[in-house]
């Protein structure tokens, strides 16, 4: 589903500590509808963009729009337009799959009537009927992070960013995590994604790799492949490292 | 607006959910009522004492009677010896020791005037000065009827002795009941820690929880956020106030002078104050433990400054400016005017608008220090 229609843009976006600088002049484009993958390894600064992106962290400086709004100003325009699921666990542990859906519906101001039939609609898709009462404290990782990624997306975002989405769980898993993924960018969210996972940069459209805050790479996973002449994204990768060093 | 019944609506169900919170806000109070109202107590009853009677006269035994038949005294010991007398002191076993000394009877008919000597463990200067108090008021009763007696006996008819009589009367409570004091100042001080320290540890637990970031990535308002966060401990406190109260009533059949609805009308102001302090306390910690800390902090530096035991107007000056910001100084205040006193609310009309302002301040610095983005 991806288009040719910009809906992130970043030039120069750099986000200084002190004097640590985490993201150095970060320039990029997201095109409506696709599967853009964040890489990098720990530390390299790819939560501390993503955060800015959301409009969780100001940026020290950079022109930055998300969904057509400005990353300094119009945080709060750009918070109505966007999901985010992070890989701190964002559910509520002592309440149930429904009442976490309720109130994170809830604060986006989707009306009670609208919540419950979504809501009905969303367990029968995941087949999670059964579990609707149950405290999130209950139920297994896998179907947690299949419940905040929905959530996230619950009051139809334009833009969906997921920090790290699948820590800790096994393959198959997360493979059933990426079918909802891609149902997401079939209906028309752009998905931003970060993961250390280089199995995953393959699902995606394209990828951007960033080492010690600065994108080393951007472009298709076959572009990459081809480029530095590997089989694979875990290879692109690891030349990328090493070259730094 | 919605936003915050959504808020509030998660907050109940989370708070209902949670084990500890039911014995928390039933328990407690009445716990507090019980032990804190009975405990801490200034009235003195059954002071121990020993008395040292060298003289074993008539006149000696008559005045130890007096001590004997005195609720506040409990003869403890009686022995000749001064120094056992003293080391029952020293081992604090006994309170105060009462001396009369060899020859007081011949003294006090030869010389006109005997001598007693009182030792007190004063390591609590105000218990120490009470007993004083009531040692000499029961020597001075004793003196009259020594020179009733002895005048009567002399000179056969009663001589006019002059002496100014003092009528006392206590008023808002008649009976000095002490319980009647404390009771509305361990209610104020119930709704108090449940109120600060629920919402200081609520916010900061969704920080440790990584949950808030969630809130933060929503357009929520700050004042929304906040508003939900207070609305649920704000109903609880009330409530904790109105259970309280009716414990107190129940258990102490404590006076109710004036308007409950004024009582609570306040309570809400000062609610408000103490919930903000909380929630502000929660905006800038880290972890539970940190709001904890801070919390506990002011919670006995305004506890104690604000007259629960000892009256505000015999601290120092600078104290009593310091009150100024303290909550507690001015709902303690309030609440035993109202309850005992039977105030409207024109008596306390300047504590209730300092609280208002003091709550605009309060909640204004919380939705401030609240941060969205980090």
């Amino acid at each position: 589903m991806k288009t040719d229609e910009k809906i992130i843009t970043a030039r120069n976006l750099v986000k200084k500590f002190g004097h640590f600088v985490a993201n150095d002049h970060l320039n990029f484009d997201v095109y409506r509808g696709e599967v853009f993958g964040f890489l990098g390894a720990n530390g390299a600064g790819k939560t501390t963009a993503i955060r800015i992106l959301c409009g969780l962290s100001e940026p020290t400086s950079g022109e930055i729009m998300v969904a057509g709004f400005d990353a300094h100003t119009q945080r709060d325009l750009i918070k109505k337009n966007i999901g985010y699921m992070s890989q701190k666990f964002s559910l509520y542990d002592d309440l149930t799959v429904s009442e976490n859906i309720r109130f994170y519906a809830g604060i986006y101001e989707i009306s009670a009537k609208e919540i419950r039939s979504r809501t009905d609609d969303l367990l029968k898709r995941l087949g999670f009927e059964h579990a609707k009462n149950k405290l999130i404290r209950d139920i297994p990782l896998g179907w947690k992070q299949k419940l905040a990624f929905s959530i996230a997306i619950f009051h139809r975002p334009q833009i969906v960013f997921l920090d790290e989405p699948t820590g800790g769980v096994d393959p198959i898993t997360r493979r059933q995590f990426w079918d909802l993924i891609y149902e997401a960018a079939q209906g028309g969210i752009t998905v931003f994604v970060t993961t250390h996972y280089m199995d995953e940069a393959e699902y995606c459209d394209r990828v951007s790799i960033m080492v010690e805050g600065r994108i080393a790479a951007l472009d298709t996973p076959d572009n990459l492949k081809k480029s530095f002449n590997v089989a694979n994204m875990d290879e692109v990768f690891r030349k990328l490292a090493r070259n730094i060093e | 607006m919605r936003t915050i019944l959504y808020i509030i609506q998660k907050e109940f169900i989370q708070i209902s959910r949670n084990r500890s919170m039911l014995p928390i806000i039933f328990v407690l109070p009445i716990v507090q009522l019980i032990i804190l109202v009975n405990a801490a107590t200034l009235e003195m009853k059954r002071v121990n004492m020993c008395i040292v009677d060298s003289d074993l006269s008539s006149t000696s035994r008559q005045m130890t009677d007096k001590f004997k038949g005195s609720p506040f005294f409990k003869v403890k010991e009686s022995t000749f010896s001064m120094e056992e007398a003293e080391q029952s002191l020293q081992k604090d076993k006994i309170d105060v020791i009462l001396r009369i000394p060899q020859h007081f009877e011949r003294d006090l008919v030869r010389n006109n005037g005997g001598k007693v000597q009182v030792i007190i463990n004063a390591i609590n200067g105000t218990a120490g000065g009470i007993e004083n108090a009531y040692i000499t008021n029961i020597l001075m009763e004793y003196n009259k009827q020594v020179t009733a007696e002895w005048v009567g006996v002399s000179t056969k008819g009663p001589l006019p002795v002059p002496s100014v009589a003092v009528t006392t009367s206590y008023w808002f409570n008649p009976q000095l009941n002490y319980k009647t004091f404390m009771v509305p100042a361990v209610l104020l001080l119930l709704v108090t820690i449940i109120g600060m320290f629920l919402s200081s540890l609520n916010l900061v637990r969704e920080k440790e929880l990584g949950t808030i970031e969630q809130i933060n990535v929503t357009p929520i308002h700050k004042y929304e956020f906040i508003a939900g966060k207070l609305i649920p401990f704000w109903i609880i406190a009330l409530f904790e106030l109105g259970f309280g109260l009716t414990i107190g009533k129940l258990l102490y059949n404590i006076p109710m002078l004036g308007s409950l609805w004024l009582l609570f009308g306040v309570a809400a102001i000062y609610l408000l104050v103490v919930l903000g302090i909380g929630l502000l306390i929660s905006t800038s910690a880290n972890t539970q433990q940190q709001a904890m800390f801070v919390s506990f902090f002011f919670m006995i530096v305004f506890v104690m400054m604000s007259g629960i035991f000892t009256p505000v107007e015999s601290m120092p000056v600078w104290a009593q400016r310091l009150n100024l910001i303290n909550p507690i100084a001015y709902f303690m205040r309030v609440i035993r005017m109202i309850l005992l006193k039977g105030s409207g609310f024109t008596d306390i009309l300047k504590e209730v608008i300092s609280l208002a302002v003091y709550a605009w301040i309060i909640l204004t610095l919380a939705v401030w220090r609240y941060r969205k983005v980090a």
